[in-house]
């Protein structure tokens, strides 16, 4: 005789299995697609943590439309500024957000748009600065309702 | 329709960092919808946004279909001279506007 408790946990392992069978390719095929991504921006060169600042809610009830800010430190001189910035997903169908191509006559190293978030997961921002350096900051934000996900109900 | 809203300052001062702010009216369809047939709603999404100062370059952002529907768009630039800043959106399905601002510099 199966017991209810025994009936659940194999339920549970069961779940548990197909998700770990489920996920993994996927998520490498997502994760390989955002390295091919910054790759094509960054052309290998290293991506350094700092300078940038990426703010997002960290918690976003609706994914369909999430502000997103995105700050360089920099002094914005003709001779120091900051020459692009780029937005990348880790999960959504495609890794690129935005990317941005400023100049000294920019000001201020600043950004602001809203985008549209598919699932838990971490965002990333990289800055181009004038010297070829590359800067980077990434945040793990939480989706309720995502977005992308709206499909066949139109 | 291509509608487009701006915001820039009427006037600033020389040198001071104007903030402009931009929005276009447009659906922003990602192509990785579909339809209850299960039909693929090809992409129409706005590509890119290119701000001129007096006819010069000062900003370019490239859109992909992760920027939410009606894409706002906010950047900074110096205001170095009284003149026009114009805004060029344009996107698949041939979808282009443009809009111009007047900005006089004290």
């Amino acid at each position: 005789m199966i017991s209810r408790r025994h009936f659940l946990l194999v339920l549970g392992g069961f779940a548990a299995a197909a998700q770990a069978q489920l996920d993994p390719g996927r998520q490498a095929q997502r994760k390989a697609a955002m390295e091919a991504a910054v790759r094509a921006v960054t052309g290998g060169a290293p991506v350094r943590e700092g300078k940038v600042k990426l703010e997002l809610p960290p918690l976003i009830d609706n994914g369909n439309a999430v502000p997103l800010v995105v700050t360089v430190e920099s002094p914005m001189s003709a001779a120091d500024h900051v020459r692009a910035i780029h937005v990348f997903t880790e999960r959504n169908p495609q890794p690129n957000v935005v990317s941005a191509f400023l100049g000294p006559r920019a000001g201020r190293a600043r950004i602001e748009t809203r985008a549209r978030i598919a699932d838990t997961q971490t965002v990333t921002a990289i800055a181009q600065l004038s010297d070829g350096s590359f800067w980077s900051d990434s945040m793990h934000v939480v989706v309720t309702l995502s977005a992308c996900l709206e499909e066949g109900l139109i | 329709m291509a509608r487009v809203v701006v915001r820039v300052p009427a006037q600033a001062k020389r040198g001071e960092v104007i903030e402009i702010r931009t929005l276009a009216a447009h659906p922003m369809e990602t192509g990785f919808r579909r339809t209850q047939l299960g039909e693929l709603i090809p992409r129409d999404i706005v590509r890119s946004l290119v701000c001129t100062y007096n006819g010069v370059e000062v900003f370019r952002a490239e859109l992909h279909p992760a920027i939410a529907a009606n894409p706002l768009i906010v950047f900074t630039t110096v205001a170095t001279e009284s003149g026009t800043l114009e805004l060029h959106w344009s996107g698949d399905n041939g979808y282009a506007a443009t809009h111009s601002a007047q900005i006089s510099v004290v």
